[in-house]
């Protein structure tokens, strides 16, 4: 194969192409469009960046400390493949606790690397070629890349800003065929900060028994909303069994790099995840777990100053907006303003990269999460409040320029 | 104290430059109430002051800070409020906590050089007739003071773009 290489001339069509080696589904997702903005923002000087989807915040030190601690103590061993049975109780607990969804820790939870881990799972054990996977739009990047992957065919169900990005009963049975098989939420929602009440759901809930679907409920921001507690799809009359919740601790603790995430649901479908994981993964990390353990046992205080300091950060970000004279719909949920650009004339990448070059802000083009993303841009506001209202200056100085000329 | 007015004085304690438009903004609450509630907060003397965080040891290497344990007796009447004004006066004094155990006022004292904290310790606080003991404390190096870490660090170690 190396002597392969070394002859190879790289036309992507030549059968001497290292790619050729590929499976046809890896070779079929698309390059990130996320990814080539990030290599233009690299290139840049002097940037703010509203481009970057996790907390400012570093994690609470006493959660680094029980990590260490832990390491110090020698915990460096394997842990049960579902994951340790006191984060598992803990999780049960704060589930409940806060969201009103019991789950057995013995049977009904399996601890992942991140809640990425946690999608891929669920997708894989239910997705086969022919499928059809629902996914409202604009919405996280990984989900249909993913879901092609398993032979799955991703089918986007567009979402739009004169409902506040929320899913509406009416676009997601227009989406409904008899190949539909699974729906993926995720609300609070990264890109567009929109999300679903109990009143909104009920709707939805009523469409997934009539259509015999599957959840696959992304819960990452549950703990970051703005006006009252999330309400967990899980929760609602008769969808427990039919939803996996998937959350972690990334967004919520400020503890992205661990990869720490779990997935909750029906046991046949959790042991089902299981295989998978046990046999792909083994277990997730022993010192994430314990750091996991930490912040559910003694973190939920911290993290709640954490969300109220979003939340100031939020109201500071979305009137900046109006006063710049950009659309934006109130977002109540994640740490995501999705302001329109369509008031300037440019579309969304247009935009994005002038902005970038000519006002020294980085944020990302809303078409790269998807249908009816085109004409906004995503700005995260985990960001220092100096650091904001800098930008802010910038972005209403460009986007004036651009009006006047 | 209510909330409004906690969530301003943690709003100014991270940077006391913050306007009460940017308040009013960030806490969602009409400017003229965030107004009201300031101008509250520093007639009751709870604002003491909007003064920098400086690092002194940046403008010069000859300052030096020393904590002095001093054990004194209390006078009748006033127990120890006679006395810690006496010390606290002092412009090099800058600070005077009362407390518990083994001694009984804490004083910090800033000096141009030791000599100058020596020579205040010899000729002005240790003559106090009140004063029994005093031990003086060198502080090497400040890390950090009133929640505010001293030492330059980069925290973001953010991406600039992820999803």
């Amino acid at each position: 194969m190396m002597q392969r290489n070394e002859l190879q001339v790289d036309t992507g069509r030549d059968r001497s192409s290292m790619s050729d080696y590929l499976v046809p589904q890896v070779r079929a997702i698309p390059p990130s469009g996320i990814r080539r903005f990030f290599d233009l923002v690299s290139a840049s000087k002097d940037v703010i960046t509203l481009g970057v989807g996790e907390p400012d915040f570093v994690t609470p030190w006493h959660v680094r400390e029980a990590c260490v601690y832990s390491l110090e103590t020698g915990k460096t061993q394997y842990t049960s493949n579902a994951g340790m049975p006191e984060l598992r109780e803990a999780i049960a607990d704060y589930l409940s606790g806060r969201f009103a969804v019991d789950y057995d820790p013995g049977s009904e939870i399996l601890v992942t690397v991140g809640a990425s881990e946690a999608i891929d799972l669920a997708l894989r054990a239910l997705v086969s070629a022919g499928d059809e996977i629902l996914v409202p739009e604009p919405c996280y990047i990984s989900y249909s890349p993913i879901t092609a992957l398993s032979g799955g065919t991703p089918v986007g169900v567009e979402t739009y800003a004169k409902d506040q990005f929320k899913l509406t009963a009416e676009s997601l049975e227009a989406a409904i065929t008899p190949r539909s098989k699974v729906l993926i939420l995720c609300y609070p929602s990264n890109p567009t900060g929109g999300i679903m009440t109990r009143e909104d759901w009920l709707p939805i809930a009523q469409l997934v028994e009539k259509h015999d679907l599957i959840v696959i409920a992304d819960e990452i921001y549950a703990e970051l909303t703005y006006s009252g507690r999330h309400v967990s799809f899980a929760s609602l009359p008769g969808m427990k069994d039919r939803t996996i919740t998937v959350n972690g601790f990334s967004k919520a603790f400020a503890m992205t790099g661990w990869r720490m995430g779990y997935a909750c649901g029906h046991p046949e479908l959790i042991a089902a995840m299981l295989k998978i994981h046990q046999y792909t993964i083994m277990c997730a990390p022993v010192m994430g777990q314990v750091a996991a353990l930490e912040a559910l046992t003694s973190g939920i205080g911290e993290m709640e100053r954490m969300v109220e300091s979003y939340n100031q950060r939020r109201r500071l970000v979305v009137h900046g907006f109006k006063e710049i004279g950009l659309d934006c719909h109130e977002p109540h949920g994640a740490f995501y303003a999705f302001p329109s650009v369509a008031s300037t004339g440019l579309t969304s990448e247009e935009f994005a990269e002038r902005l970038l070059m000519e006002g020294r802000v980085a944020a990302v083009p809303g078409g790269v999460f998807g249908k009816g993303g085109e004409s906004f841009i995503r700005c995260s506001y985990a960001t220092s409040v100096a650091q904001l209202t800098e930008a802010l200056d910038r972005i209403g100085n460009f986007v004036h320029r651009i009006k006047m000329s | 104290m209510e909330k409004l007015k906690v969530d301003i004085l943690e709003l100014l304690k991270e940077d006391a430059r913050r306007s009460p438009e940017l308040i009013s903004t960030m806490l969602d609450v009409p400017e003229p109430e965030i107004k009201q509630a300031i101008g509250e907060l520093e007639a009751e003397h709870v604002i003491v002051k909007y003064a920098a965080v400086v690092n002194w040891s940046k403008v010069s290497d000859e300052q030096v800070t020393a904590l002095i344990e001093v054990s004194i007796t209390p006078e009748r009447g006033r127990g120890f409020e006679g006395i810690a004004e006496r010390i606290y006066l002092y412009p090099e004094v800058k600070s005077v906590y009362l407390m518990s155990g083994a001694y009984d006022l804490l004083v910090e004292v800033q000096g141009a050089s030791l000599k100058d904290v020596a020579s205040f310790v010899s000729n002005k606080l240790s003559p106090i007739d009140a004063v029994l003991s005093t031990k003086t404390f060198f502080v090497l190096k400040k890390y950090k003071q009133d929640g505010i870490i001293y030492e330059e660090h980069e925290d973001d170690h953010r991406l600039m773009i992820s999803p």
